[in-house]
């Protein structure tokens, strides 16, 4: 019943079209190993972080020399960043390669050109702003605000947090001078590898939130199953 | 029919895993004859480390330079980590201004050496100015003058299965450099820090200088060398005392 009523609004003939998995298994895989790395790399970057809380700019800095600014945190000596470092480089490397699957299987499958890149007159970006819940026909395609910021998180904020994160590497430095020199420095490169944390956390708490006014076992489920699933079962 | 399709299915899953194991294992030993395998590969960080380090092998040259500055760019403040030892003998030495100090230099090398303070300065001197980056966080730009340590294994002469030197510190810290670190242009046994004698804050008499890797690599208060093929019997094994205390052996990043 709620398939034909979808079908109606999006025009689809074909029924077995609206059969087609929500997420493709890809999607969905890279999908959840992402949001583990997540939540791993946001907690060994803190305890990183907590055996120095401050932040610079430019080449260098450290105690006695001015900061950009000091987050209200301890200053924990040798304790959180030991093991903060271990979690956070191997993690980085499952981040890495699960977003290198993600992007080649993406690009294979045409799944940026026909489910991201923003559609021509598209305008649905208004109620989404007003954290409308979408129509039920929404739950099979993004709309555009979806698709600009992910494309934006993709393509623009994990390339950086990446960069950042070998800039300050003085081996990997030796050999490519520029990755560290076009940021402006060693301290900057840790500063800007820390906002741009803090603005792809800043993603996740919209995007749960969105998720959570759309319907969150419905979308949740999508992302686990594939299915968007019976719109009744979820009321 | 279906039987057929299911045991040839399990066949080519069998033979599969096999050819994985066999290939993972061949894999392994080629990885560490050719010094892509960490001392500390073992444990629940291991595979991270190991990815790491053979990467990092794999991308920086052994002909890479750590970056370098000008003098306007040396820092006015260098924070201390770690503080000289209040013990014997390092208080002793430092009273006698290190004249008894000697640097000791053994293992897989064909002429085990001492070498005074001022013999290591009449060495050819060599001097750097580059960055020292915390593994918390901070870093100051400095200018270290020392000997390469590349040129004091060429006076003993270093044995071809060598594959690590090792450090020992009057603060029973050890650590080692695989011989592409420990042969490095840049890799020094400083006694200089801008344009003055290396003080006990700093390392005196020496530390080693390793500009391509965190500076807690750069280890002060040198008292001996030891050149050898292999770390698991010094410590625990794991190459250095920082796997010890929850860092990793190879700080290049």
């Amino acid at each position: 019943m709620a398939d034909s009523v979808y079908s109606a609004a999006l025009g689809i003939r074909d029924s077995r079209v609206s059969h087609a998995p929500r997420h493709s298994l890809v999607v969905r895989i890279t999908h959840w190993t992402g949001t583990l790395s997540f939540v791993a790399l946001v907690i060994s970057g803190f305890g990183i972080i907590l055996s120095h809380p401050r932040f610079y700019w430019g080449e260098t800095g450290g105690v006695g020399t001015p900061s950009l600014f000091d987050l209200p945190l301890p200053f924990m000596l040798g304790g959180p960043s030991g093991w903060g470092r271990y979690l956070h480089f191997q993690t980085a490397w499952v981040w890495v390669a699960n977003l290198v699957i993600y992007v080649v299987s993406g690009m294979a499958s045409r799944h940026f050109q026909n489910d991201l890149l923003p559609a021509k007159g598209a305008s649905e970006w208004r109620r989404h702003l007003r954290f409308e819940r979408p129509r039920p026909e929404e739950a099979h395609r993004y709309n555009v605000v979806q698709r600009i910021t992910y494309l934006a998180v993709i393509f623009g904020l994990f390339p950086l947090l990446i960069w950042t994160g070998l800039a300050m590497s003085p081996a990997l430095t030796s050999v490519w001078p520029w990755l560290v020199t076009m940021l402006g420095g060693h301290q900057s490169a840790r500063t800007i590898h820390f906002f741009a944390a803090v603005a792809l956390t800043l993603f996740v708490v919209v995007h749960v939130v969105m998720v959570w006014r759309a319907g969150f076992r419905q979308r949740v489920g999508a992302m686990i199953t594939g299915n968007v699933g019976d719109m009744k079962e979820d009321a | 029919m279906s039987n057929i399709v299911s045991r040839r299915k399990w066949l080519t899953a069998g033979l599969t895993a096999a050819g994985g194991v066999a290939g993972l294992s061949a894999a392994a030993k080629l990885a560490d004859r050719y010094g892509l395998i960490p001392p500390d590969w073992g444990g629940v960080w291991g595979p991270g480390e190991t990815l790491t380090y053979a990467c990092q092998r794999a991308i920086v040259t052994p002909h890479a330079m750590a970056r370098e500055f000008n003098r306007s760019e040396v820092s006015k403040v260098a924070p201390v980590s770690g503080k000289p030892p209040k013990t014997d003998p390092y208080q002793r030495l430092l009273a006698g201004k290190f004249a008894d100090w000697r640097i000791a230099i053994d293992g897989l090398v064909t002429r085990p050496a001492g070498f005074s303070l001022a013999e290591l300065k009449r060495f050819p001197a060599s001097t750097q100015i580059t960055e020292q980056t915390c593994e918390e966080g901070w870093s100051f730009v400095a200018e270290w003058t020392g000997v390469r340590l590349s040129h004091v294994l060429s006076l003993v002469g270093v044995q071809p299965h060598a594959r690590y030197v090792a450090a020992f510190s009057y603060d029973d810290g050890y650590d080692s450099l695989d011989m592409q670190d420990a042969l490095h242009a840049q890799t020094l046994i400083a006694y200089g820090m801008n344009g003055r004698e290396l003080t006990p804050d700093y390392g005196a008499p020496v530390r080693l200088k390793v500009p391509r890797q965190l500076g807690y690599k750069s280890l002060k208060f040198l008292s001996r060398l030891t050149v050898t093929d292999s770390m698991k019997n010094i410590g625990k094994g794991l190459g250095s005392w920082q796997p010890e205390g929850g860092y990793s052996w190879y700080a290049g990043i």
